[in-house]
């Protein structure tokens, strides 16, 4: 990449990031105002904070990544922003938990640190390609944590949580990653028996069965562990993303057809057997039918949605308070209910522009790994978006899962940090690939 | 591979534009439906985040006003009744988990400044701590209300008390009556004790018998019958002149209806009307006026409709089918031979005494009363005034007007001076008052033709002598199986009488 457009690239960054720090300023103001009528007493120190974090990732990608995509890390910033705004303004009358804004900040604060670390040490993506089985092996044990005595906790019904010494953390959050990188460097490294080795029935192109074993085992493997954990979220996110991986990374549509198979099948054993899937299916058909029990959390959140209208309450002036676990899984209905149809629209974009950035990595990269990890990691951010948005406005079955940057939680948001960290750096990586490239074949056309 | 990238897109493409149209629908076109959930408490927790609108009396008692609350977190603010009892059917009760009621629900929106003109004057102040509320001034007069009540007593009754020429309602009772503090209150697993306590009397004291609740009219409905027969069958108050008599068996029966204790009545409308005479009414009903006739007078005073009122009302009931009608019969009394009536023409003979299926509020025979004391229309009642905003200025008040035009002032004039007779040397002597002219009507109305128990009562008008009545009321007591029967001349007169003592301010 050209020298100035590298330049011009983070001077956009830049901006954007001032720009993105002024806007979650002046929420923040409107909410304190909404609050309590008068100036947040803490207003230059948030101030300081939002910009003074922003402009040091900038620094860093400046430094370490300068060839990356300039939109992502404002995006992140500013959806992070909204998410703090938020977590603060909704801790002001529950009045029960009011270290959550507090935590909150020092999770962002951590997560950039992490984002920091990950563009400093991994300066090539082939690190992370070379070590895929001891992310392979890390993955499996973090999936497996919250299910060791002990360590493992069990809260709200999921057995998602495990406990070192002070610190409660969702070790799914990063297994995802490890899976995510481990999945991609195996299928560059089995990509050409996976599309060759087929036999053909009827028309389909069916891949051999012993190609194939290796990722249904850890598919299982992965299934059988979200089943005891019972996180229904986490469980539909890895189908998805290891679905679309194999699909993409063979060009076989025959994998795509055997995996929804294989997803319907699950999906419809897990509700015969389970019944707090079944119970989920019923209040995403009918929530209205168990108002006052499993169903009160949809339908306070639709009515807080419905409230919002298309410019909202006004932040501080609605009751978002009223549905439970709204800090987290629920964060979409406080922004639709205190910032109406354009604050929700507002998310959504944030979260498309990222997705096409993402994809628009995956799509310039020649290297077959960087690609795959670039399509993986979009995908995964992408997803979990859609499936807790949808969620919340019951287009799909309510499952739990963190709104990216946006929820309170700090395995969330570290893992995110680390995730948009790993993306630059791919980013970085092809666009000096791609100048490299065009670069030798100017050359070659000059001799 | 880039292929199957951009087809992804696509996929993401796909589904963020449905959640795109499912944000659309919750957010804008189901929003409205959604909001009005019933379940829906966001509104109330609004309401009680912030004060209410206070209401007055005419004379400036505060019968509702907002406090701070100093106990809970949720709920600044606190309702407060400090005539609880008294005027629980007038305001309502502001319930967090049960909605409200009376004016706090009919005026629920000008009380916590929602209207679409309190929102918008809201919006000049961006950051104003609480909204610009309206408070309401009401017609009711304090002294007379609780006069009212106290006369009343512990019995299960009502008072409808109201000016017949501006629709102006000075007292409106019900009772028995409850605590609207109890319900109001923050505290809400103490709502909603009280709320099952009260829903759970046999009684039912939450329910407004003086407008939510109809019952048999009985001889007070003989004003209705009158005025169809001055109006629409060339009566007047002397002639025709009926058979004096102690039974009257209507068309196709053989069960005669009786005057009240046996007596024999009967004579000119005036003095038929004098002494409550039911022979002469279930005749005139039966033989002279006919179904339709008498349901469409009925009506033109308000029965069968809802009276527009500034608090929740029913409808007031008279039937509209008495079966087809059957070519000449012969009457039993052969007096009126050969005349077409209808099947049911026992059963109308007893609706044109205001029994049957007959039944009435309280407020609809107020309505009757001051319909025969103003000049013969029905006037539209109301119950505020005016309301005023924060600053204490007039945003609107109400106008007098007229609901329908139901009798000429002719026919008016003669059914005063009928109802005066009354109160002079007829059932309703117990009402005199020196002094004033007072005019009315008495009802008993049996509830079943086992029991002995009826209800009683009153309808009426007073005034100064050479005016125009300045006030019209209507007074019931109900059935009570421990009482017995109550007529209305007995136990109903004495309770308006004590009104008016207050009202015209005559000390005796």
């Amino acid at each position: 990449m050209k020298n100035k457009e590298i330049q011009y690239r983070r001077r956009t960054e830049l901006w954007l990031i001032i720009f993105g720090s002024f806007v979650v300023t002046l929420l923040y103001i409107l909410t304190s105002f909404g609050n309590s009528a008068s100036v947040p007493v803490d207003l230059v120190p948030f101030f300081v904070v939002v910009l003074g974090l922003g402009v040091l990732a900038h620094l860093v990608v400046r430094k370490f990544a300068p060839s990356a995509d300039p939109v992502i890390l404002p995006l992140v910033f500013f959806l992070n922003g909204l998410g703090q705004v938020f977590i603060t303004r909704l801790s002001h009358e529950s009045g029960v938990a009011d270290e959550l804004p507090a935590l909150q900040s020092t999770w962002t604060a951590v997560g950039v640190v992490a984002f920091i670390f990950v563009l400093v040490f991994i300066r090539n993506s082939k690190d992370l390609e070379t070590q895929k089985y001891t992310f392979g092996v890390i993955g499996i044990i973090l999936l497996a944590l919250p299910l060791l005595p002990f360590i493992g906790s069990e809260i709200n019904g999921a057995r998602i949580w495990a406990s070192i010494g002070p610190i409660n953390l969702q070790p799914g959050e990063f297994a995802r990653l490890a899976l995510t990188i481990f999945l991609a460097s195996y299928l560059v490294e089995k990509k050409e028996l996976l599309q060759v080795g087929t036999r053909k029935i009827f028309r389909f192109e069916v891949p051999l069965w012993r190609h194939l074993s290796p990722v249904l085992l850890a598919w299982g493997f992965a299934m059988l562990v979200l089943i005891a954990e019972k996180d229904l979220g986490s469980s539909f996110l890895y189908f998805a993303l290891f679905t679309v991986m194999i699909w993409v990374s063979t060009q076989r549509l025959s994998y795509l057809i055997i995996s929804f198979g294989l997803f319907i099948c699950g999906a419809l054993i897990s509700w015969r057997i389970f019944e707090h899937i079944q119970a989920r299916v019923s209040i995403w058909h009918d929530p209205w039918s168990f108002r006052s029990g499993s169903g009160y959390q949809l339908v306070e959140a639709a009515i807080a949605m419905a409230n919002g209208g298309l410019i909202g309450t006004g932040l501080g002036s609605g009751e978002p308070n009223r549905i439970p676990e709204v800090e987290t899984d629920f964060i979409f209905a406080a922004i639709g209910e205190e910032m109406g149809l354009l604050g929700t629209v507002l998310v959504l974009s944030s979260f498309l522009l990222i997705i096409s950035s993402g994809l628009r990595i995956a799509i310039k990269s020649s290297d077959p790994f960087n690609k795959l990890l670039a399509l993986g990691l979009t995908t995964l951010i992408g997803l979990q978006a859609l499936v807790i948005m949808g969620g919340v406005v019951r287009l799909l079955p309510l499952t739990g899962v963190t709104l990216p940057f946006v929820s309170y939680g700090g395995s969330s948001l570290l893992a995110n940090y680390i995730l948009v960290a790993l993306l630059l750096r791919l980013s970085d990586q092809v666009e000096n690939s791609q100048s490299n490239k065009e670069k030798s074949i100017r050359e070659m056309s000059n001799e | 591979m880039n292929k199957s990238i951009r087809r992804l897109a696509a996929v993401f493409l796909v589904f963020y534009g449905l959640l795109f149209i499912q944000i659309n629908r919750v957010q804008i076109y189901d929003a409205k439906q959604l909001i009005e959930d019933p379940t829906n408490s966001r509104i109330a927790i609004e309401s009680f985040g912030s004060a209410r609108g206070r209401i007055a009396t005419s004379d400036g008692v505060v019968i509702a006003d907002s406090k701070i609350n100093e106990i809970s977190d949720q709920f600044r603010y606190e309702r407060e009744y400090p005539y609880g009892n008294f005027y629980a059917h007038i305001t309502g009760y502001v319930s967090f988990n049960s909605g409200s009621s009376g004016l706090e629900s009919s005026y629920g929106e000008e009380l916590s400044g929602r209207t679409p003109e309190q929102l918008a004057d809201a919006l000049y102040e961006l950051f104003a701590d609480d909204p610009e509320t309206h408070d309401l001034v009401l017609t009711i007069q304090h002294n007379l209300q609780i006069v009212a009540a106290e006369s009343l007593g512990f019995r299960n009754g009502a008072v409808v008390v109201m000016s017949p020429l501006t629709g102006e309602v000075f007292a409106l009772v019900s009772s028995p009556t409850f605590d609207p503090n109890l319900l109001s209150t923050t505290n809400t697993a103490n709502a909603n004790n009280a709320r099952s306590e009260l829903l759970n009397k046999e009684d039912n004291p939450l329910i407004s018998r003086a407008t939510n609740e109809i019952y048999a009219p009985g001889s007070t409905f003989k004003l209705v019958t009158a005025t169809a027969a001055l109006e629409q069958a060339g009566f007047t108050l002397e002639t025709p002149v009926f058979e004096i008599t102690a039974a009257y068996v209507p068309p196709l029966t053989i069960r005669p209806i009786t005057n009240y204790g046996g007596n024999e009545c009967g004579g000119s409308l005036k003095e038929s009307l004098r002494v409550s005479c039911n022979t002469t009414f279930a005749e005139i009903g039966a033989e002279y006026l006919g179904p339709d006739l008498l349901k469409e007078t009925a009506e033109k005073f308000g029965f069968n409709k809802v009276i527009p009122f500034d608090i929740a009302t029913v409808p007031s009931y008279f039937p509209t089918d008495f079966g087809n009608e059957l070519s000449m019969v012969t009457t039993p009394d052969g007096e009126n031979t050969e005349i077409a009536v209808v099947e049911n023409t026992p059963l109308l003979a007893q609706a044109a005494i205001g029994q049957y299926e007959v039944a009435a509020t309280p407020l609809q025979m107020a309505l009757v009363a001051s319909t025969i004391a103003g000049q013969g229309n029905t006037p539209k009642p109301y119950l505020v005034k005016e309301i005023l905003d924060s600053k204490g200025e007039v945003v609107t008040f109400a106008s007098n007007s007229v609901w329908q035009q139901t009798m000429q002032e002719s026919t008016a004039e003669m059914l005063r001076e009928s109802m005066e007779e009354i109160v002079n040397s007829g059932t309703a002597q117990r009402l005199a008052i020196n002094g004033l002219t007072i005019g009315a009507k008495t009802g008993t109305a049996q509830i079943s033709s086992e029991d002995s128990e009826t209800h009683a009562w009153v309808v009426g008008f007073a005034g100064y002598p050479q005016n125009l009545p300045s006030v019209a009321f209507a007074v019931f007591v109900e059935a009570n199986s421990t009482e017995g029967e109550q007529t209305g001349g007995r136990v109903a007169a004495p309770i308006a009488r004590e009104i008016l003592l207050e009202m015209f301010e005559v000390n005796e």
